[in-house]
């Protein structure tokens, strides 16, 4: 009866959840816009582009709380999806910029004059069509998703071994998107956005629907991600994330579920790069940096591992968290971050979540790796340990 | 091979080694469609191990191993075998903890198993049915909505034979269903089996020798990873040689 009643209880804060993004969406360039500057309500454009950022980390981090809380997948290179769809969006821009460049090259963007090519290399070709741009922010992201989990999930690498794989993968993309020739800008990365859909970047206007836009993806985002969840598949996935072996006996390809929502997310982490590079204006291979992709995992652990809300309130408070700090105390804030990963892992395992959800605090009931002991991790099938005579 | 053509599980000279030592020594065993058979032997005989092989958990070094006669299962998976029919409870009962009985049930339940299937399947009344009366089979109504977690040690063995049967195999290969029970859950567990046992070829592994005289089948012990003797309990209790490796302990 009693997951029943939170099962249901579920539905409803997620209903909540979905009309505060809402409410947030609406009312961040209302108290922008059309309240007067000298009202005591109004909003800046500093932190509506704030507010901005941290709604795409969020979208970030509930991509990872998918294929981390759900599936077990231990992502430490989600950053580099989110790089993936920045650079996809940042051509775009790349190529908004027309003549008005330093070179006013109507064509090649100025790095490339710079670099003395002559035309624009294939992979550029279309970038400055925004319904492709649209469709490649999903499909590049999903493309490399798709081809890595391939392997690595048909090879059945788990637990450490495939964390360590995907802190490898955005590790070299990282080192080959700072190499000039790759043709995106080199450790510049593509920058001097002017204008979106004709639409020019430094206006209020631009920034606020923005912001918008990032809110309402950030629900669609965590709609796919509860239809995902609450159905059969959703179950299965569960059940791969907790004993994965035992799920193959059951007659599942453990892989097909694990390849899917791997897929899922990182597109999803596509979209939220693809929102954060107008925000912030530019895009270079440090968005690779391992230790990005670390941070987001430090977020969904803080927020509440496999509750998907929670993984939006951890990017947020912990981000929320990290702007005051680089401002009041810049030098500690890495110690801040490790010191608060370290008390929610043997603390709150559930994070803040859990904490409002009245979970025992119990600590290491679960593993990051997302199974419960390594015992477990061959769903118990190991049998020798359990003698029963 | 005539005695593999009219057989639901043939093992022929199979052997499994691990770094030198070996589990399975040329074993050979034949059950027949609709035969309910149980395996006993000492600890480290190579039960489990046996039926590692044939679910496709561990690929033998050398050995047949056919379903009806024709399925050769040493080159699929365990995701195939089990979709061919070849149900598995654990020794160690492996239910999924975070799911609810009813959850537990759902998924086990014989289905379309592919995953985009999946995304969109709902449960039919038939199927609600079904969980029903898997429920009051095993015993667990009351326990619907509970996490498998919290059930007791007997309760997940049972939960773990509800699933079993709700996949409706052919062939059920059972691992010490009856350990951590007490003699009346023991009793109940092997009334249950001999239910299941008439439509359906069963394997018990068994330590629990009250439970396997009542199961009242063809006993096969295993030793040292090859059959030692066959026949009904009292013949095999009999035997010698079984006396000595494991009886008679
Ligand atoms: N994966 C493995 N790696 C190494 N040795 C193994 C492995 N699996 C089983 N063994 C060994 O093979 C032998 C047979 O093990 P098995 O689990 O099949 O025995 P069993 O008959 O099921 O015993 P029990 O009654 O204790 O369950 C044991 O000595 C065991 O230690
Ligand atoms: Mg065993």
């Amino acid at each position: 009866m009693l997951s029943r009643y939170l099962l249901k209880k579920l539905d409803i804060s997620a209903m909540w959840f979905l009309a505060v993004l809402a409410a947030i969406a609406l009312l961040v360039p209302a108290l922008n816009l059309l309240v007067p500057e000298t009202s005591a309500f109004h909003l800046s454009t500093y932190w509506v582009v704030l507010l901005g950022k941290y709604a795409c980390y969020a979208l970030l981090a509930l991509s990872v709380d998918l294929v981390w809380g759900y599936a077990g997948i231990l992502s430490l290179g989600h950053g580099a999806f989110f790089a993936l769809g920045g650079y996809v969006m940042g051509m775009y821009l790349m190529r908004q910029i027309g003549s008005r460049g330093v070179y006013g090259d109507p064509i090649l963007p100025d790095f490339m004059v710079f670099l003395n090519w002559p035309e624009l290399p294939w992979f550029w070709l279309g970038s400055d069509v925004f319904a492709f741009t649209l469709i490649m922010i999903l499909f590049v992201p999903g493309l490399l998703a798709f081809a890595f989990g391939w392997f690595a999930f048909r090879s059945r690498v788990t637990g450490v071994y495939l964390s360590i794989i995907t802190q490898a993968l955005t590790y070299a993309l990282m080192l080959a998107f700072f190499r000039n020739n790759m043709g995106f800008g080199g450790n510049n990365g593509l920058t001097d956005f002017k204008d979106i859909l004709g639409f020019s970047l430094q206006d209020d206007g631009t920034r606020a629907a923005l912001f918008s836009i990032s809110i309402v993806m950030l629900m669609l985002g965590f709609i796919i991600c509860r239809a995902i969840i609450t159905s059969q598949f959703g179950k299965a996935l569960i059940a791969v994330r907790d004993a994965e072996s035992r799920v193959r006996f059951l007659g599942y390809k453990a892989e097909s579920y694990k390849l899917f929502v791997w897929t899922v997310s990182a597109m999803m982490a596509g979209v939220a790069g693809a929102l954060y590079v107008p925000q912030v204006g530019i895009i270079n291979p440090s968005e690779f940096a391992p230790a990005n992709s670390i941070e987001t995992v430090i977020w969904v652990a803080v927020g509440g591992r496999g509750t998907l809300i929670g993984a939006v309130i951890g990017a947020v408070s912990v981000n929320f968290a990290k702007t005051w700090f680089t401002a009041a105390l810049p030098e500690l804030w890495l110690f801040a971050l490790g010191t608060l990963f370290i008390v929610v892992t043997i603390f709150m395992p559930k994070g803040i979540l859990g904490l409002f959800a009245g979970h025992k605090i119990k600590p290491f009931n679960l593993s990051i790796f997302g199974k419960k002991s390594v015992d477990a991790e061959d769903g118990g099938v190991g049998d020798n340990n359990a003698k029963s005579s | 091979m005539q005695k593999a053509h009219n057989s639901i599980l043939y093992l022929d000279g199979v052997s499994v080694s691990f770094d030198g030592f070996k589990a399975l020594n040329s074993l050979s065993l034949i059950i027949e469609p609709g035969e309910m058979r149980a395996i006993i032997g000492p600890n480290g005989a190579g039960k489990t191990t046996m039926m590692d092989v044939i679910t496709g958990k561990t690929k033998p070094d050398v050995g047949d191993i056919l379903l009806n006669g024709s399925i050769d299962l040493t080159k699929k998976d365990e995701t195939d075998i089990a979709q061919l029919g070849i149900g598995r409870k654990f020794q160690k009962p492996t239910v999924f903890e975070s799911h609810t009985v009813q959850d537990n049930l759902e998924l086990a339940l014989k289905n379309d198993r592919r995953a985009f299937k999946m995304l969109f399947a709902k449960l039919d009344a038939s199927q609600y049915e079904r969980i029903d009366e898997l429920l009051e089979t095993i015993r667990l109504k009351d326990q619907r909505y509970e996490l498998a977690a919290n059930l007791s040690h007997g309760q997940k063995q049972w939960l773990e034979i509800g699933m079993l049967l709700a996949q409706e195999p052919k062939l059920l290969l059972v691992d010490e269903p009856a350990a951590g029970m007490t003699d009346a859950e023991t009793h109940e567990t092997a009334i249950l089996l001999k239910e299941i046992a008439k439509t359906k070829s069963v394997v018990v592994v068994e330590h629990d020798m009250v439970f396997v005289r009542e199961l009242g089948v063809k006993v096969s012990v295993l030793h040292e990873g090859s059959i030692l003797a066959e026949g009904s309990m009292d013949d095999v209790s009999k035997n010698e040689r079984v006396i000595e490796v494991y009886l008679g302990r």
